[in-house]
Protein backbone atom coordinates (compact mmCIF):
# COMPACT_ATOMS: atom_id res chain seq x y z
CA UNK A 1 0.00 0.00 0.00
CA UNK A 2 2.46 2.57 0.56
CA UNK A 3 4.46 2.04 -2.33
CA UNK A 4 1.55 4.21 -3.87
CA UNK A 5 1.68 6.89 -2.06
CA UNK A 6 4.37 8.97 -3.36
CA UNK A 7 6.81 7.67 -1.13
CA UNK A 8 5.51 9.65 1.94
CA UNK A 9 4.42 7.82 4.91
CA UNK A 10 1.20 7.52 5.57
CA UNK A 11 -0.15 7.88 9.12
CA UNK A 12 -1.11 5.26 11.12
CA UNK A 13 -4.14 5.95 11.97
CA UNK A 14 -5.83 5.68 8.13
CA UNK A 15 -4.60 2.15 7.64
CA UNK A 16 -7.47 0.20 7.22
CA UNK A 17 -9.95 3.35 6.19
CA UNK A 18 -12.16 2.88 3.52
CA UNK A 19 -13.80 5.66 1.86
CA UNK A 20 -16.34 6.18 -0.65
CA UNK A 21 -14.67 8.05 -3.70
CA UNK A 22 -16.99 9.07 -6.62
CA UNK A 23 -15.25 10.46 -10.17
CA UNK A 24 -17.37 12.86 -12.04
CA UNK A 25 -16.25 12.61 -15.76
CA UNK A 26 -17.77 15.40 -17.55
CA UNK A 27 -15.35 16.36 -20.40
CA UNK A 28 -15.35 14.96 -23.78
CA UNK A 29 -12.49 12.13 -23.90
CA UNK A 30 -9.58 14.31 -26.70
CA UNK A 31 -10.69 18.24 -26.78
CA UNK A 32 -8.92 18.43 -23.32
CA UNK A 33 -7.27 16.13 -21.31
CA UNK A 34 -9.19 16.09 -18.37
CA UNK A 35 -10.74 12.59 -18.89
CA UNK A 36 -7.27 10.84 -19.48
CA UNK A 37 -5.72 12.46 -16.43
CA UNK A 38 -8.88 11.46 -14.71
CA UNK A 39 -8.48 7.75 -15.30
CA UNK A 40 -5.15 8.14 -13.60
CA UNK A 41 -6.63 9.05 -10.53
CA UNK A 42 -9.07 6.68 -10.87
CA UNK A 43 -6.42 3.95 -11.29
CA UNK A 44 -4.10 5.03 -8.46
CA UNK A 45 -7.02 5.31 -6.20
CA UNK A 46 -7.68 1.25 -6.73
CA UNK A 47 -4.16 0.38 -5.20
CA UNK A 48 -5.49 2.55 -2.29
CA UNK A 49 -8.50 -0.01 -1.81
CA UNK A 50 -11.11 2.38 -1.85
CA UNK A 51 -14.61 2.41 -2.28
CA UNK A 52 -14.74 3.62 -5.82
CA UNK A 53 -17.65 4.89 -8.15
CA UNK A 54 -17.14 6.66 -11.58
CA UNK A 55 -19.82 8.96 -12.80
CA UNK A 56 -20.11 9.82 -16.30
CA UNK A 57 -22.23 12.67 -17.27
CA UNK A 58 -22.63 15.90 -20.01
CA UNK A 59 -20.07 14.66 -22.53
CA UNK A 60 -18.14 12.75 -20.27
CA UNK A 61 -20.40 10.51 -21.70
CA UNK A 62 -18.58 10.36 -25.13
CA UNK A 63 -15.47 8.50 -23.14
CA UNK A 64 -16.84 5.44 -23.08
CA UNK A 65 -18.11 5.33 -26.77
CA UNK A 66 -17.35 2.55 -28.85
CA UNK A 67 -15.44 2.92 -32.02
CA UNK A 68 -13.70 5.48 -30.65
CA UNK A 69 -10.50 6.25 -34.10
CA UNK A 70 -8.02 8.63 -32.86
CA UNK A 71 -5.01 8.35 -35.00
CA UNK A 72 -5.73 10.95 -37.95
CA UNK A 73 -5.72 13.53 -34.58
CA UNK A 74 -2.38 11.93 -33.31
CA UNK A 75 -4.13 11.22 -29.70
CA UNK A 76 -3.69 7.69 -28.38
CA UNK A 77 -6.89 5.94 -28.23
CA UNK A 78 -7.12 5.30 -24.24
CA UNK A 79 -11.16 4.13 -24.18
CA UNK A 80 -9.78 0.34 -23.64
CA UNK A 81 -7.91 1.19 -20.40
CA UNK A 82 -12.10 1.71 -19.31
CA UNK A 83 -12.65 -2.09 -19.84
CA UNK A 84 -9.69 -2.95 -17.68
CA UNK A 85 -10.96 -1.47 -14.59
CA UNK A 86 -12.91 -4.38 -13.47
CA UNK A 87 -9.29 -5.84 -13.15
CA UNK A 88 -8.83 -3.15 -10.22
CA UNK A 89 -12.29 -3.94 -8.96
CA UNK A 90 -13.62 -0.74 -10.05
CA UNK A 91 -17.07 -2.37 -11.12
CA UNK A 92 -19.56 0.77 -10.51
CA UNK A 93 -19.84 2.76 -13.24
CA UNK A 94 -22.86 4.87 -13.50
CA UNK A 95 -24.03 7.32 -16.64
CA UNK A 96 -26.43 9.92 -16.35
CA UNK A 97 -29.28 9.20 -18.45
CA UNK A 98 -30.07 12.81 -19.80
CA UNK A 99 -26.34 13.28 -21.22
CA UNK A 100 -27.28 10.11 -22.79
CA UNK A 101 -30.12 10.91 -24.39
CA UNK A 102 -29.35 14.17 -25.14
CA UNK A 103 -26.58 12.90 -27.36
CA UNK A 104 -28.90 10.56 -28.90
CA UNK A 105 -26.83 7.58 -27.14
CA UNK A 106 -27.96 4.57 -25.33
CA UNK A 107 -25.74 1.88 -23.36
CA UNK A 108 -25.35 -0.56 -26.42
CA UNK A 109 -22.68 2.55 -28.01
CA UNK A 110 -20.73 2.32 -24.71
CA UNK A 111 -17.85 -0.31 -24.59
CA UNK A 112 -18.24 -0.97 -21.00
CA UNK A 113 -21.59 -1.89 -18.77
CA UNK A 114 -22.64 0.67 -16.63
CA UNK A 115 -25.94 1.26 -14.45
CA UNK A 116 -27.94 4.18 -16.09
CA UNK A 117 -29.38 6.56 -13.34
CA UNK A 118 -31.76 9.62 -13.85
CA UNK A 119 -30.70 13.46 -12.25
CA UNK A 120 -32.83 12.38 -8.80
CA UNK A 121 -31.04 8.86 -8.91
CA UNK A 122 -27.54 10.49 -9.23
CA UNK A 123 -28.28 12.99 -6.65
CA UNK A 124 -28.71 9.74 -4.22
CA UNK A 125 -25.32 8.43 -5.27
CA UNK A 126 -23.39 11.46 -5.09
CA UNK A 127 -25.35 12.45 -1.36
CA UNK A 128 -23.88 9.28 -0.06
CA UNK A 129 -20.05 9.31 -1.35
CA UNK A 130 -17.37 11.00 1.18
CA UNK A 131 -15.07 12.22 -1.46
CA UNK A 132 -16.65 13.66 -4.92
CA UNK A 133 -13.85 14.67 -7.15
CA UNK A 134 -14.72 16.06 -10.56
CA UNK A 135 -12.93 16.34 -13.89
CA UNK B 1 -12.49 20.83 9.85
CA UNK B 2 -9.64 19.50 7.91
CA UNK B 3 -9.98 20.09 3.86
CA UNK B 4 -8.34 18.35 1.36
CA UNK B 5 -7.69 20.89 -1.82
CA UNK B 6 -7.71 19.87 -5.60
CA UNK B 7 -6.71 22.31 -7.85
CA UNK B 8 -7.30 21.66 -11.88
CA UNK B 9 -6.53 24.92 -13.55
CA UNK B 10 -3.26 27.24 -14.03
CA UNK B 11 -2.79 30.78 -12.99
CA UNK B 12 -3.80 33.80 -14.45
CA UNK B 13 -5.95 31.86 -16.83
CA UNK B 14 -8.31 30.70 -14.83
CA UNK B 15 -10.19 31.62 -11.55
CA UNK B 16 -9.69 28.38 -10.21
CA UNK B 17 -6.24 29.22 -8.31
CA UNK B 18 -7.13 32.51 -7.54
CA UNK B 19 -10.56 30.96 -5.24
CA UNK B 20 -8.36 28.51 -3.76
CA UNK B 21 -6.18 30.68 -2.75
CA UNK B 22 -9.06 32.57 -1.09
CA UNK B 23 -10.94 29.95 0.35
CA UNK B 24 -7.78 28.36 2.09
CA UNK B 25 -7.34 31.82 3.60
CA UNK B 26 -10.54 31.91 4.89
CA UNK B 27 -10.06 28.40 5.74
CA UNK B 28 -7.59 29.07 7.89
CA UNK B 29 -8.72 32.56 9.48
CA UNK B 30 -11.62 30.67 10.69
CA UNK B 31 -9.24 27.92 12.60
CA UNK B 32 -9.81 25.11 10.12
CA UNK B 33 -7.20 23.34 8.64
CA UNK B 34 -5.97 22.63 5.50
CA UNK B 35 -4.35 19.05 5.28
CA UNK B 36 -2.97 19.60 1.30
CA UNK B 37 -3.21 21.44 -1.99
CA UNK B 38 -2.75 18.93 -4.38
CA UNK B 39 -2.12 20.45 -8.23
CA UNK B 40 -3.07 18.49 -10.78
CA UNK B 41 -4.16 19.20 -14.63
CA UNK B 42 -3.05 22.68 -15.41
CA UNK B 43 -2.86 23.88 -12.31
CA UNK B 44 0.51 22.35 -11.55
CA UNK B 45 1.22 25.50 -13.42
CA UNK B 46 0.90 27.31 -10.05
CA UNK B 47 4.22 25.89 -8.98
CA UNK B 48 7.08 27.41 -11.45
CA UNK B 49 9.35 29.80 -9.86
CA UNK B 50 9.65 31.42 -13.49
CA UNK B 51 6.60 32.86 -13.18
CA UNK B 52 6.74 36.72 -13.66
CA UNK B 53 3.45 38.85 -13.56
CA UNK B 54 3.19 42.56 -14.21
CA UNK B 55 4.09 44.49 -11.10
CA UNK B 56 0.15 46.17 -10.74
CA UNK B 57 -0.90 42.47 -10.52
CA UNK B 58 -0.96 39.94 -7.98
CA UNK B 59 1.54 36.77 -7.76
CA UNK B 60 0.02 33.99 -7.54
CA UNK B 61 2.82 31.70 -7.11
CA UNK B 62 4.73 33.72 -4.38
CA UNK B 63 1.15 33.97 -2.64
CA UNK B 64 1.33 30.28 -2.34
CA UNK B 65 4.76 30.12 -1.26
CA UNK B 66 3.63 32.60 1.67
CA UNK B 67 0.74 30.53 2.56
CA UNK B 68 3.31 27.10 3.10
CA UNK B 69 6.11 29.26 4.72
CA UNK B 70 3.25 30.72 7.64
CA UNK B 71 1.04 28.44 7.60
CA UNK B 72 2.80 24.95 7.02
CA UNK B 73 0.60 24.18 4.57
CA UNK B 74 1.57 21.32 2.09
CA UNK B 75 1.44 22.46 -1.34
CA UNK B 76 2.08 19.19 -3.90
CA UNK B 77 2.33 19.09 -7.02
CA UNK B 78 1.26 15.83 -9.51
CA UNK B 79 4.83 14.20 -11.03
CA UNK B 80 3.02 13.06 -13.88
CA UNK B 81 0.74 15.95 -14.86
CA UNK B 82 4.14 18.18 -14.30
CA UNK B 83 6.47 16.53 -16.41
CA UNK B 84 3.66 16.71 -19.10
CA UNK B 85 3.91 20.55 -18.76
CA UNK B 86 7.80 20.84 -17.53
CA UNK B 87 7.28 21.35 -13.96
CA UNK B 88 9.97 19.92 -12.26
CA UNK B 89 12.48 20.49 -9.32
CA UNK B 90 14.37 22.96 -11.00
CA UNK B 91 12.27 25.54 -11.71
CA UNK B 92 9.87 24.48 -8.73
CA UNK B 93 9.32 27.83 -6.54
CA UNK B 94 9.33 27.53 -2.67
CA UNK B 95 6.97 25.94 -0.65
CA UNK B 96 6.03 23.27 -3.20
CA UNK B 97 6.92 19.79 -3.54
CA UNK B 98 6.52 17.44 -6.02
CA UNK B 99 4.82 14.01 -5.92
CA UNK B 100 2.23 11.24 -6.62
CA UNK B 101 -1.07 11.11 -7.25
CA UNK B 102 -1.52 8.89 -4.23
CA UNK B 103 -1.29 11.86 -2.24
CA UNK B 104 -4.21 13.15 -3.79
CA UNK B 105 -5.96 10.14 -2.72
CA UNK B 106 -4.61 10.21 0.67
CA UNK B 107 -5.48 13.62 1.73
CA UNK B 108 -9.09 12.26 0.61
CA UNK B 109 -9.06 9.17 3.02
CA UNK B 110 -7.86 11.84 5.77
CA UNK B 111 -9.17 15.00 5.34
CA UNK B 112 -13.24 15.50 6.33
CA UNK B 113 -13.87 17.33 2.66
CA UNK B 114 -12.33 17.45 -0.56
CA UNK B 115 -13.22 20.46 -2.36
CA UNK B 116 -11.75 20.43 -6.20
CA UNK B 117 -11.36 23.88 -8.10
CA UNK B 118 -11.86 23.88 -11.97
CA UNK B 119 -13.75 24.18 -15.00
Amino acid sequence: MTESTGGIEMEEDMSGTVKKFAFINRKAPYGTIYALESLEVVLISAAFDQDVSLVFADDGVYQLKKGQATKAVGMKNFSPTYRALEGYDIEKLYVEKSSLDERGLTPDDLIVDVEVLDSAEMAALLEEQDVVMSF
Amino acid sequence: MKFGILINEGPYNHQAADTAYQFCKAALDKGHEIDRVFFYHDGVNNATKLTEPPQDDRHIVNRWSKLAEEHGVDLVVCVAAGLRRGIVDDNLAAGFRISGLGQLVESGIRSDRVVTFGD
